[in-house]
């Protein structure tokens, strides 16, 4: 009785749970996701275009919006040659403690991001384990630009590197052996055969760690400090409006990191788009 | 004028050590929370005060966060030169660190507090359950908004004002404190960490029918979010909530900039500095300017933590520390 009528007459109910399936999921993102980014922006713009564009001229929030290109332009270079590093090591050696690594790599996406923060004021704090010796010296790391920029590097470490390994261990190392073999330098190797084999796989790592380099907020809220227009990050800067009931200036800052959250959006749909074909090919279940 | 003097010799004292060309002095103070608008203010008198009275120029940073967690950060390396904080016990803790003297509390006036608040009620306009006092916050179906005492400094403040009530009354004793304060918290429906939160929780939120607040914050959110919405009820007896401020003795020392932060301190005592935090709804020390704005500030019957309860530290262990007073409560039992 239950089985037999599927069988035999599987269009309606099968179209009606397709319906349901996607409607289900078309209210759960709009409820989810369209709803709340919506209301970034409007709240942002509650009170008119004027105080929006005043909220994001004032200093404090062009030093915060500084200070939040500045940590990315230096983390997620440096999170680019560590990706790349990570991800050769990883693909093209054979040693001992690879598995370690690996599990290195992945150690960010598992530790809450506060704990990260937690973890070099433990370090580099007054009360830590290097603070007197850095004190000594006049090392300024906690509370300071060098500790945003740390909890950041820690916090995206795993994203060039997660890109890249499926790629590069799906591809594995004929070409590059080939170019060896035909005289080619490593530099030439690399530079030749290696990262245009990797170049799509490695915009999109760099583009998901932007992201989540500009939107930290965790780790970064424990070792900022909370200096006005010294340490204060975008994400940082709108919990401290919101705190201040300073409800336009908060979402007007946060509408600028939704803006990139969908500028990324937008440059990853499109890099998938152009490049399906490579992407599917290598990267089997990417982020 | 009593007060300005003292700041006047030292603002003359400063004039004849630091006679060089102008300079840029930068000061790092670490606060809490509600202090931006009080501080932007004041921060911008003194630049101009001092840049007239020596040619140099001050800025003043600030970093905002709750009372404790600045304190700590403090503690871990925050280089503040000045700490204007919500209570006693949170500079009590960075001089236990010996980053500053320990008897930080007698080296200004007035308790090291140049300005005071209350604790009271905000109320939905109209006052729609009657509360006038804090007995009414116990009366059945009346749900009261006020952060974690074990977390928020402001909480700490509040719920020594429901025990001070509750122990001034006729016949009041530690029992009765405790059976009115355990009472109080099971009115309670949420506790937020932080007392911005829980303003948040009964504005934003609409969450229920009185916010015990710091007076200053009452009358700020009264102001930004809409007279029309909502009402403060000040109670019969409250206490007086001192938030201290004082010079990080190790920072200043190491940045050079002690005279700059103790005159900046000093300026919080004078006729200008106790105007501005007058028009930040903080209660003045100056009778003077307190009489000006006697409208926003109703006369009520205040006690002292001191008076009570002794030292901050004294306070601290005996309500709050791990086992103590309100982790007996139990409250949300």
């Amino acid at each position: 009785m239950s089985a037999r009528p599927r069988q035999r007459k599987p269009g309606l109910p099968r179209r009606l749970v397709h319906v349901v399936l996607i409607l289900f999921a078309l209210v759960f993102l709009l409820l989810f996701l369209v709803l709340p980014l919506a209301t970034v922006f409007v709240e942002a713009f509650r009170q008119g275009v004027l105080p929006y564009l005043s909220a994001i001229r004032e200093p404090e929030a062009l030093a915060a919006i500084r200070l939040t290109l500045l940590v990315a332009v230096i983390a997620v270079p440096l999170n680019v040659v560590f990706g790349l590093a990570a991800a050769w090591a990883m693909t093209r050696f054979e040693f001992r403690g690879k598995a370690l690594l690996g599990a290195l790599i992945d150690l960010p996406f598992s530790v809450s991001p506060v704990i990260s923060g937690l973890v070099y004021v433990l370090l580099f704090g007054a009360q830590g384990w290097f603070g007197p010796w850095l004190d000594a010296h006049g090392v300024k790391i906690i509370f300071a630009v060098p500790g945003l920029v740390l909890a950041t590097v820690f916090i995206t470490l795993p994203f060039v590197a997660r890109e890249l390994i499926p790629l590069m261990q799906a591809q594995g190392s004929e070409e590059e052996e080939a170019a060896r073999v035909l005289g080619a330098g490593g530099w030439q190797m690399f530079f030749r055969v290696t990262l245009p084999n990797i170049r799509w796989a490695l915009l999109y790592g760099v583009l998901l760690c932007n992201a989540r380099a500009m939107g930290e907020f965790g780790a970064v809220s424990v070792v900022s400090g909370h200096i006005r227009g010294l340490t204060t990050t975008m994400p940082l800067e709108v919990e401290m409006r919101y705190n201040e009931y300073d409800y336009v200036g908060a979402f007007a800052v946060a509408s600028l990191l939704a803006l990139l959250a969908l500028v990324t959006l937008g440059v990853k749909t499109l890099l998938e788009w152009r490049y399906r074909g490579e992407l599917a090919a290598h990267a089997p279940g990417g982020h | 004028m009593r007060k300005f003097v003292p700041a006047l010799l030292a603002v003359v004292g400063l004039m004849l050590s630091c006679m060089a060309a102008a300079k840029d002095i930068t000061l790092l103070n670490a606060s809490y929370d509600p202090t931006r608008e009080l501080y932007r203010e004041i921060n911008s008198a003194f630049a101009q005060q001092w840049k007239s009275a020596h040619g140099d120029n001050v800025t003043v940073q600030m970093s905002h966060g709750g009372s404790g967690k600045q304190a700590r950060s403090v503690v871990d390396g925050l280089p503040a030169d000045v700490v204007t904080l919500a209570l006693g016990y949170d500079i009590d803790a960075i001089a236990d660190h010996n980053l500053l003297a320990k008897n930080w509390q007698q080296r200004l006036p007035d308790n090291a507090t140049p300005y005071t608040s209350t604790i009271v009620f905000l109320v939905r306009k109209g006052n729609p359950k009657g509360i006038k006092d804090w007995g009414d916050l116990i009366r059945p179906g009346v749900q009261v908004v006020t952060p974690n005492p074990k977390s928020s400094g402001g909480a700490r403040w509040n719920f020594l004002a429901a025990w001070g009530y509750a122990l001034k009354q006729p016949g009041g004793s530690e029992d009765k404190a405790k059976a009115f304060v355990r009472e109080l918290y099971k009115h309670v429906p949420v506790l937020d960490t932080g007392a911005r939160g829980a303003t948040n929780t009964f504005v934003q939120r609409g969450m229920g029918d009185v916010l015990i607040a710091w007076e200053n914050e009452a009358l700020l959110a009264q102001r930004v979010l809409g007279k029309d919405r909502f009402e403060i009820v000040t109670p019969s007896i409250t206490i007086l909530a001192e938030p201290p401020v004082a010079v990080v003795d190790a920072n200043a020392d190491k940045h050079g900039t002690r005279a700059v932060a103790e005159a900046y301190l000093q300026f919080l005592y004078s006729p200008q500095g106790q105007e501005i935090a007058a028009k930040n709804y903080y209660r003045p020390r100056s009778a003077e300017v307190a009489s000006r704005y006697a409208s926003q500030f109703p006369a009520t019957h205040t006690f002292t933590v001191h008076d009570l309860f002794g030292e901050w530290r004294q306070a601290q262990a005996k309500f709050f520390s791990d086992g103590a007073i309100f982790d007996q409560l139990g409250p949300g039992s």
